[in-house]
C-alpha cells in the first residue's frame, strides 16, 4: 500500500502541471498544434488514472486548453468526476472547468444535479459558493428547476458571502425557469434590505436586471428603492437603483416628479462622475416620460445640458463619449436646448477618436435646420472625403442621409443640390450603401415632382458614366445607383433631353457584367425609352429615325436574352419580340408609337412600405373559414366505401351553384370594383383620391430653376453641390431683400404662397423658402389604416418569460418543487381551512408553512386572482378618473369583488400610488385632473399654516377618504361629502381622541400642523399625530399578511410616513412603544424591550418616507392602544435641536379582520355548524343607499359579501387568528339590523361597535 | 501574441476565438488618448453591448457589458479587478497571469458571477481569495511537495526561461451576454 502511494506521487513527478503546460507551449511556437495535441494525449493518459489529484491536474490543464480554443468536450466526464471530489482544491479546479466547458447540450450536466445539491449544503461555505459560482455559469433549465428550491433557501444563508451568490445566481435561476420568479421573489425584495451591503448589492442588481426587461411588474418596489436611493452610499447600487428608476419613470410620470429633486440634489452633491452621469440619464428619462413640457422643468433641462457641456468639455475622452451619449437622448424631446451647443458637438466631430466622432454624428441630426443643412453636409461631404477606414465612412454616408431626408425631407429648401449630394456620394470608394442612396434617389424623384427633370439629367449621366461606377470590382456595392438611375430614366423619359443617347446607354454591352436584378432593370426601362423615342421620332417626317432605333434594340437585345438571370432573359426575349413585331409595322408605314406609349402609360404612387400591413380587414371577411370545404376525411382510404355515396351530393348542388352564381357574378362584380377603387395596390386608370398633390396652381406653374445658366449639368466627377450652397446663399440674400420689399406691400400674399409648404421650420427659418415650390407628395396608405404599432418584439427573449405579476398572491401551483415524499393533501374550502388565510407567503416562513400552503383551494386562488385583477383595473380606471364627481354606479354585481381588496395586489399599487401622492411636488395642483392621489396630497393643508383646533385635518381627511373611496368603488354624490366629513370627524373622534386633546396642545404651539391621512389601503383607521417643530408625521395603521401561525401570536404591521414639514433636516429618528402585554413591537434581536427602534432615513426638508413597523400581537379580541415617541434630531445650518414627539398606536378590532372571500355553500355550512355564536344590532337612521352601506362595511370593516338577496346581504371576514365573523345584514326604510356570528364573542361585540361607530356618524 | 480569455460564451470553440481575435484587433489599434469604449459590433451580440476596456503596459482588459451597467461604473471595476490582482499576486506582472491562469479565474470569480457583477469592494475579495488560497494550502494544494520539486528542478533545466520576452497582450474578457 504504502508501495502505491510512494509510486503515484514519482509518477506525478513527471506529471506537467499548468505552468509546465503555458510553458511548453511557450516554447513551441512553431510547431504549437503539435504540441498541444501531444499534450492532450498525455491528458488523456492522466485521466485514465484513480487518483484524483492526477485527474485535477489534468483537468486544470484542459481548462487552459479550451480557453486557447480547443474542444474539450470530450472530457466532460473527469470534469464532472473531479466537481465531485471532497477536497476543496480539487472541487474548485472541477467547477472551474465545468464552468468554461459547459455548455447547455452537454449531456452530463443531468450527472450533476445532486453533486451541486450536496455542495449547496455544504457546511463548508466555500464548497458552497464554488457550486454558486460554477452553476450560474452552466445552469440549465433542469438544473434550475430542481435547485431553484435549494439556491431559494441559500438566499437566507447565515454567511453573507453565500447570500449574495445565492442572490444573484437566483437571476440565472428565473431566466431558465421562470416559474420560479414568483415564489422566489418575495425572498428576493426581503434581500433589498439586507444588513450586508454585498447582499443588498447583489438582490439590487438582480431586481434591476429583471426591471429593465418588465418594467410595469416592478413599479411597486419604487417606494423601496426610492428610501433605498435616499439612504444608501453606496455608489455602486445608488447607480442601479438610478438606472432602474430611469426604466420606471415613462411607466408613471408621478414617480418621475418625486425623483428629480433628490437627484438633482445629487447631480449638484456628488463628487462620483459615473453617479453624476447616471443621474443626469435618468433625470432626462424623467423629462421625457414629462415631456409635456412643463416650464418650471427647463430648469432641470439646463442643468442636465449644463453638466453634460461639462463633460464633454472635459479631456477625457470617456466623459467626452458619454457626455455625448446622454445628450443625444435629449434631442429627441428637447432639441432646442442641446442646439445651442452646436458649436461644441461640430468640434467633436473632428476628433481623433472614431467613437467620439460616431456619437457627435448621431447628435448632428437633430442639429440641422433649413438654414444650416447645407452647411452641415458640406462639412460632412469633407469628413467623408478625409475619412479612412470604410466603416466610418459608411456612416457618415448613412447619416448624411438620415439629416437630409428626415421627417419628410423637412429641411430641405433645394433638391437640386440634394440629388448632387446623392450623385457625389456615388462617387464613394466600395461603399455598401449603394442601395441606400439608390433608394434615395428613387424616393425623391418620384415624391418631388418639381425635380424629375433635373433628377432625369443627372441619372442620365450617371448612366452614361456608369464605367466610372462599375469599372472597379470592389464599387460593386455602389452599382445598385444605376438601379434607380435606369429606372428614374425610363420612368420620366419625357423629361430627357436626349432619351436616344441614353437608350444607347442602357443597351451597351458593358451592362452585361451588372448584377441580374439591374440588368433587368435596364432591360425594361429601355423599352420604356424606346416607346418614347418612337413617340418624339414618328413625329418627323423621316421615319428612318423611328426604324433604326428599332434595329437598335433588336440588335442590343439578343445580350440580354442570352443572359443567365431569369427575370433578365424573360423581359428581353418579350421585349425583343416586340420590338420585332413593332419593327415590322413599321416597315407598313404604321404608325405604333401611340400604342407602345399606351404599354408603360400611368403613372405609379408612392405607397408607404407598411400600407400593405395595414389594410384592414373588410367586414364580413373571415381570413380562417375556408372558401372550399377541405376534402372530408370520409375520402380517405380506408373509409372508401362511404365515399361512394359522398360523392353524389355534389353532383346536386353543383348546377345550383351556377344559378346562383348568374345572379350573383354582377353583385360581386360590382363588389370588386368598389373594392378595387378602395384598394392602393390596384393601379388605376385615374389617380386615387387621397393623393396629396395639392397642385392648386399646376406643375406647369412651378417655376423649374433654369439649370444651365448657374450649373455644368454634365461634368461627372466633379462635385456640385457646393456650386448650390453658394447659389442658395446668393438666392436667399435676394429673397430676402425682395421680401422686404414685398412684405410693405402685402403680408398675406406672402402667406398664402407659403401654405403649400408641407411643415413650416422653427420661427427662425420661415425666411427660407424652398428654391422651388416642392410638393412633397406623401406616401399613400389605405383607408382606414389601422393606426397599429408594430411591436417587433423577438420572441427568442428569454426575458419575455420573466414579465410576471409579481404581485398577484401566489398559487400553490407555483411553488417550487421541493423534495419531498409528501403528497399534497386534497384540496379545501376556505371555511374549513382555517390557518391558509393570506395569499402571500410570509417571508419568514419555514418550509412547513409553504407546504401548509400548498393545501389551499386552487379554484379558490384562481378565482381570486380574476377578481383582484379586475379589481386592480378598476381600481386604475378610477384613478384616471380622479376628483371628478362620480356617479353612483350599480354596484349588486361587483359588490364581491370589489369587497376583496386586503391582497398584496391592491395593497401594494395603492401604496404605490399614496407614495406617490405624496410627493412634495410643486407642479401637482396642475394635474389633478388625471391624478387622483395627487389630489390627496397634502398640500393645502401643509402650506396652510396655522391650524385651528383639529379642522385642518378634516378636509384633507376628506379628500383622502374620497381617493381611497373611489378606489373601491365606493362611489359618492357630492352632497355625501359633508354628511362624509361628519363621519369622518367623529370617527376621527372615536379612535383618536387622545390625539385630539394632542392636537389642541399642539396648535397652542402655533407651528404645528396635524395631519391624519389615511392610507390608501388600509381600512383601518388612522392615527393622528401632532408634531412638535413643524414637523408632520403620517402614520398608517396596516394589518398585513398574516401567515396562518396562530403559535406565535399575529403580526401586525404598521406603516409609518413620515414627512418633514420643516426646513431643517431631520435625523436620527427613532421610533419607540410601551409596550403592552399584549401588544409588541418586534426589535432586533439584541436589543432590549425598552430599546426604540432606528428609522431607517433622513428626511431633507419636504421629503416624506414611510417605514414599517411590525408588532406582535397575542390577542386580537379586543382593540389596544399603545403609547409610542419618536425622537429625533433636527439639523439646521447652524445648531441641531433634539425633539420628541408623543402619538398613540390605535388597534382597532376591525383591523385585525382580513377580507376574505367566502362562498354561499361554506358560509351555509358554517353556520350550520352551530359553534358560533350570535349578536346582534341595529342602527337607526342610516340613510344611504343600501349598496353604499355594504360597501362601506366591507371597506371599514374588511367584510365580503357573499350573497346579496335585495335588501338583505350575508358578508363574512375572518380574524388574522381565524376567527370567522359572518354577518347578515338587513335594511328596512332607515333601519339596519345586522345579525352576526362569531366564534369568540368578545371579537364580535367590538366588531359590531365598530361599525356602529361608523354609521353612527353618517 | 497570446490572448488568454475567459469565456463563458455558449458558442462554439472557434466562435469564441474569432470574438477574442476581432475584438483584440479592434482594441489593440486604437490610441491610449481615445475613450475606452468599444460600440457593439454584431459579434458581441448587437447594439446593446458596449465593450468597455482598459489598457495596463501590455494588458488589455476587456469587459462586454450591456446597457444595463454604467459605462464608468465599469471601468472602476477593472480598476479594482486589476488592484484585487496586484494584491494577491504581489506585484502582478504579465508572467503571473499566464502562468496562474486559474488563479486569475478564482479571482474574477468573486468580482463577477455568471456575468453579474458580485462584488465591488476590494478588501472583501481579496479576503475571500485569501481564505480560499488558505483552504488550498491546508489540503496540500494541486500540487504537493514531490512535485513541487521536480518542477523546480524541471526550470533549471531549462535555460531559455524567457525572462523579457514579449508576451503580448492578455485580453480578458468577461463572461459576458446576458446581463453584465
Amino acid at each position: 500500500m504504502a508501495l502505491k502511494i510512494v509510486k503515484g506521487s514519482i509518477d506525478r513527478m513527471f506529471d506537467k502541471n499548468l505552468q509546465d503546460l503555458v510553458r511548453g507551449i511557450r516554447n513551441h511556437k512553431e510547431d504549437e498544434a503539435k504540441y498541444i495535441s501531444t499534450c492532450i494525449d498525455e491528458i488523456k493518459q492522466e485521466l485514465k488514472q484513480d487518483n484524483i489529484a492526477v485527474k485535477a491536474n489534468a483537468v486544470c490543464k484542459l481548462t487552459y486548453l479550451q480557453m486557447l480554443g480547443y474542444d474539450v468536450s470530450w472530457a466532460a466526464f473527469n470534469i464532472v468526476e473531479v466537481m465531485s471530489s471532497s477536497k476543496f482544491t480539487y472541487k474548485r479546479i472541477g467547477y472551474l472547468a465545468a464552468s468554461q466547458c459547459f455548455h447547455e447540450s452537454t449531456d452530463v450536466i443531468m450527472l450533476t444535479t445532486n453533486q451541486i445539491r450536496k455542495d449547496l449544503s455544504s457546511p463548508n461555505q466555500y464548497d458552497t459558493g464554488v457550486a454558486l459560482t460554477g452553476l450560474s455559469c452552466f445552469v440549465t433549465p433542469d438544473l434550475a428547476r430542481d435547485l431553484a428550491n435549494d439556491i431559494m433557501t441559500l438566499m437566507s444563508h447565515t454567511k453573507p458571502y453565500i447570500r449574495k451568490k445565492a442572490v444573484l445566481i437566483m437571476y440565472k435561476v428565473f431566466l431558465k425557469y421562470p416559474e420560479s420568479l414568483r415564489p422566489a421573489f418575495p425572498r428576493l425584495k426581503e434581500k433589498l434590505e439586507d444588513p450586508d451591503p454585498g447582499v443588498q448589492s447583489a438582490a439590487v442588481n438582480v431586481i434591476c436586471e429583471l426591471a429593465r426587461r418588465n418594467p410595469k411588474n416592478y413599479l411597486s418596489l419604487a417606494p423601496l428603492f426610492f428610501k433605498l436611493m435616499t439612504s444608501s452610499t453606496n455608489n455602486w447600487v445608488l447607480i442601479k437603483i438610478i438606472k432602474l428608476f430611469g426604466a420606471l419613470t415613462p411607466l408613471e410620470p408621478r414617480l418621475g416628479k418625486k425623483l428629480i429633486e433628490p437627484l438633482t440634489n445629487l447631480i449638484h452633491s456628488t463628487s462620483a462622475m459615473s453617479l453624476l452621469y447616471e443621474c443626469v440619464n435618468t433625470v432626462i428619462a424623467v423629462l421625457i416620460s414629462l415631456s409635456s413640457g412643463m416650464p418650471n422643468h427647463s430648469a432641470s433641462i439646463q442643468l442636465c445640458v449644463q453638466k453634460l457641456r461639462i463633460l464633454i468639455e472635459d479631456s477625457d475622452q470617456n466623459l467626452k463619449y458619454l457626455g455625448l451619449l446622454a445628450m443625444s437622448k435629449i434631442l429627441k424631446t428637447h432639441p432646442k436646448s442641446v442646439q445651442s451647443h452646436k458649436d461644441l458637438i461640430l468640434q467633436c466631430l473632428d476628433d481623433k477618436d472614431e467613437s467620439i466622432r460616431l456619437r457627435a454624428l448621431d447628435l448632428l441630426y437633430g442639429m440641422v435646420s433649413k438654414k444650416n443643412l447645407m452647411e452641415i453636409v458640406k462639412k460632412l461631404m469633407l469628413h467623408v472625403d478625409k475619412a479612412e477606414g470604410t466603416t466610418y465612412r459608411d456612416e457618415l454616408l448613412t447619416k448624411i442621409i438620415d439629416i437630409c431626408s428626415q421627417s419628410n425631407y423637412q429641411y430641405i429648401t433645394n433638391f437640386e443640390w440634394y440629388i448632387s449630394i446623392l450623385v457625389e456620394l456615388t462617387r464613394l470608394e466600395g461603399t455598401r450603401h449603394g442601395h441606400l442612396i439608390a433608394s434615395q434617389m428613387l424616393d425623391v424623384a418620384i415624391r418631388v415632382k418639381a425635380i424629375r427633370g433635373f433628377a432625369v439629367a443627372q441619372m442620365a449621366t450617371l448612366l452614361d458614366n456608369a464605367h466610372l461606377l462599375t469599372g472597379n470590382m470592389q464599387r460593386m456595392g455602389i452599382c445598385e445607383v444605376l438601379y434607380a438611375a435606369a429606372w428614374i430614366c425610363g420612368e420620366f423619359s419625357e423629361h430627357l433631353e436626349n432619351p436616344m443617347q441614353t437608350l444607347e446607354a442602357m443597351l451597351r454591352p458593358k451592362v452585361a457584367t451588372l448584377p441580374g436584378h439591374i440588368q433587368a432593370v435596364y432591360v425594361q426601362n429601355a423599352a420604356k425609352l424606346f416607346a418614347t423615342v418612337l413617340k418624339s421620332q414618328e413625329g418627323n417626317t423621316d421615319s428612318t429615325a423611328a426604324q433604326e432605333t428599332s434595329q437598335l434594340m433588336i440588335d442590343r437585345l439578343p445580350l440580354f436574352v442570352q443572359s443567365a438571370n431569369l427575370e433578365v432573359q424573360e423581359r428581353a426575349s418579350c421585349i425583343l419580340q416586340l420590338v420585332k413585331y413593332i419593327q415590322k409595322l413599321q416597315q407598313k408605314d404604321v404608325e405604333v408609337a401611340e400604342e407602345v406609349s399606351a404599354l408603360f402609360a400611368g403613372e405609379l404612387n408612392p405607397v408607404a412600405p407598411k400600407a400593405q400591413k395595414k389594410v384592414p380587414v373588410p367586414e364580413g371577411l373571415d381570413l380562417d373559414s375556408w372558401i372550399n370545404e377541405p376534402p372530408s376525411e370520409s375520402e380517405s382510404e380506408d373509409e372508401q366505401p362511404k365515399a361512394i355515396f359522398a360523392k353524389e351530393e355534389p353532383k346536386h348542388s353543383r348546377p345550383r351553384r351556377e344559378e346562383v352564381d348568374e345572379k350573383e357574378l354582377a353583385k360581386r362584380r360590382e363588389a370588386r370594383k368598389q373594392e378595387q377603387a378602395n384598394n392602393p395596390f390596384y393601379i388605376k386608370a385615374s389617380p386615387s383620391s387621397q393623393k396629396v398633390y395639392q397642385e392648386a396652381p399646376g406643375v406647369e406653374h412651378i417655376p423649374v430653376v433654369q439649370i444651365d445658366l448657374s450649373v455644368p449639368l454634365k461634368v461627372p466627377g466633379l462635385p456640385m453641390s457646393d456650386q448650390y450652397v453658394k447659389l442658395e446663399e446668393e438666392r436667399r440674400q435676394k429673397e430676402r431683400a425682395e421680401k422686404k420689399k414685398k412684405e410693405k406691400k402685402k403680408r398675406k400674399e406672402k402667406r398664402s404662397g407659403r401654405g403649400k409648404k408641407h411643415d413650416s421650420g422653427p420661427e427662425s427659418e420661415e425666411d427660407i423658402t424652398p428654391a422651388h415650390q416642392v410638393d412633397i407628395v406623401t406616401e399613400e396608405m389605405p383607408e382606414n389604416a389601422l393606426p397599429s404599432d408594430d411591436d417587433d418584439k423577438d420572441p427568442n427573449d428569454p426575458h419575455k418569460a420573466l414579465d410576471i405579476d409579481l404581485d398577484k398572491p401566489l398559487a400553490d401551483s407555483e411553488k417550487l418543487p421541493v423534495r419531498s415524499h409528501r403528497a399534497a393533501e386534497a384540496p379545501k374550502s376556505p371555511t374549513e381551512d382555517g390557518d391558509a388565510t393570506s395569499q402571500e407567503p410570509k417571508k419568514k416562513s419555514s418550509k412547513e408553512k409553504r407546504e401548509k400552503k400548498k393545501d389551499k383551494d386552487r379554484d379558490r386562488k384562481s378565482k381570486e386572482e380574476k377578481k383582484k385583477k379586475k379589481h386592480k383595473h378598476e381600481e386604475k380606471g378610477e384613478d384616471l378618473l380622479g376628483g371628478e364627481a362620480e356617479e353612483p354606479v350599480v354596484q349588486s354585481e361587483e359588490t364581491n369583488e370589489v369587497a376583496a381588496p386586503p391582497t398584496s395586489t391592491s395593497a401594494e399599487v395603492s401604496d404605490l400610488d399614496f407614495w406617490l401622492s405624496n410627493a412634495p411636488v410643486p407642479s401637482n395642483t396642475q394635474e389633478t385632473a388625471t391624478v387622483a392621489a395627487a389630489e390627496a396630497a397634502p398640500m393645502p393643508e401643509a402650506t396652510s399654516g396655522i391650524a385651528p383646533d383639529s379642522e385642518p385635518d378634516e378636509p384633507k381627511d376628506t379628500e383622502m377618504e374620497e381617493t381611497k373611496s373611489s378606489k373601491h368603488k365606493k362611489k359618492k354624490q357630492k352632497k355625501e361629502k359633508e354628511e362624509k366629513e361628519k363621519k369622518k370627524k367623529k370617527k376621527h373622534h372615536h379612535h383618536h381622541h387622545h390625539s385630539d386633546g394632542g392636537g389642541e396642545e399642539a396648535v397652542q404651539n402655533g407651528t404645528v400642523e396635524e395631519e391624519e391621512p389615511l392610507p390608501p389601503m388600509s381600512n383601518y383607521c388612522l392615527l393622528a399625530e401632532n408634531s412638535y417643530v413643524k414637523m408632520m408625521m403620517e402614520d398608517a395603521d396596516e394589518v398585513y399578511d398574516i401567515q396562518g401561525n396562530l403559535q406565535d401570536g399575529s403580526q401586525v404591521v404598521v406603516s409609518v410616513i413620515f414627512e418633514n414639514k420643516c426646513d431643517s433636516f431631520l435625523k436620527s429618528m427613532e421610533f419607540n412603544v410601551l409596550d403592552s402585554l399584549n401588544s409588541k413591537l418586534q426589535r432586533p434581536e439584541g436589543s432590549g424591550p425598552h430599546d426604540g427602534l432606528t428609522v431607517p432615513f433622513q428626511l431633507p426638508p419636504g421629503v416624506s418616507n414611510e417605514a414599517r413597523f411590525v408588532f406582535t400581537v397575542q390577542s386580537i379580541i379586543m382593540p389596544q392602544k399603545l403609547k409610542g415617541t419618536l425622537t429625533f434630531i433636527v439639523k439646521n445650518e447652524d445648531s441641531s435641536t433634539h425633539e420628541k414627539l408623543d402619538f398613540k398606536l390605535h388597534f382597532t378590532c376591525t383591523s385585525y379582520l382580513i377580507t376574505t372571500p367566502c362562498y354561499s355553500d361554506a358560509f351555509a355550512k358554517l353556520l350550520e355548524s352551530g359553534d358560533l355564536k350570535c349578536s346582534s344590532v341595529r342602527l337607526e337612521g342610516v340613510n344611504m343607499p343600501f349598496h353604499h352601506l355594504l360597501a362601506r362595511i366591507c371597506f371599514h370593516h374588511h367584510f365580503s359579501v357573499v350573497e346579496r338577496i335585495d335588501s338583505c346581504a350575508s358578508m363574512y371576514s375572518r380574524s388574522i387568528q381565524g376567527h370567522h365573523v359572518c354577518l347578515l345584514v338587513k335594511v328596512s326604510a332607515q333601519t339596519v339590523s345586522i345579525d352576526a356570528k362569531c366564534d369568540e364573542p368578545t371579537l364580535l361585540g367590538n366588531v359590531l361597535d365598530e361599525i356602529k361607530q361608523t354609521f353612527s356618524q353618517c | 501574441v497570446q490572448n488568454t480569455v475567459q469565456h463563458v460564451l455558449l458558442q462554439a470553440e472557434d466562435m469564441q476565438q474569432q470574438i477574442i481575435r476581432e475584438t483584440f484587433h479592434l482594441v489593440s489599434k486604437r490610441d491610449d488618448n481615445v475613450c475606452n469604449f468599444l460600440e457593439g459590433g454584431s459579434l458581441i451580440g448587437g447594439s446593446d453591448y458596449k465593450l468597455i476596456y482598459r489598457h495596463y503596459a501590455t494588458l488589455y482588459f476587456v469587459f462586454c457589458v450591456d446597457s444595463s451597467e454604467s459605462e464608468l461604473g465599469i471601468l472602476d471595476l477593472i480598476q479594482v479587478f486589476v488592484e484585487t490582482l496586484d494584491k494577491c499576486f504581489e506585484n502582478v506582472c504579465e508572467l503571473d497571469l499566464i502562468f496562474h491562469m486559474d488563479k486569475v479565474h478564482y479571482i474574477l470569480q468573486e468580482v463577477v458571477m455568471g456575468g453579474m457583477v458580485l462584488e465591488t469592494n476590494m478588501n472583501e475579495i481579496t479576503t475571500q481569495v485569501d481564505v480560499q488560497n488558505r483552504m488550498e494550502k491546508s489540503e496540500g494544494g494541486l500540487s504537493a511537495a514531490p512535485a513541487r520539486a521536480v518542477s523546480a528542478v524541471k526550470n533549471m533545466n531549462l535555460p531559455e526561461i524567457p525572462r523579457n520576452i514579449n508576451i503580448g497582450d492578455i485580453n480578458i474578457k468577461v463572461p459576458s451576454l446576458s446581463p453584465f
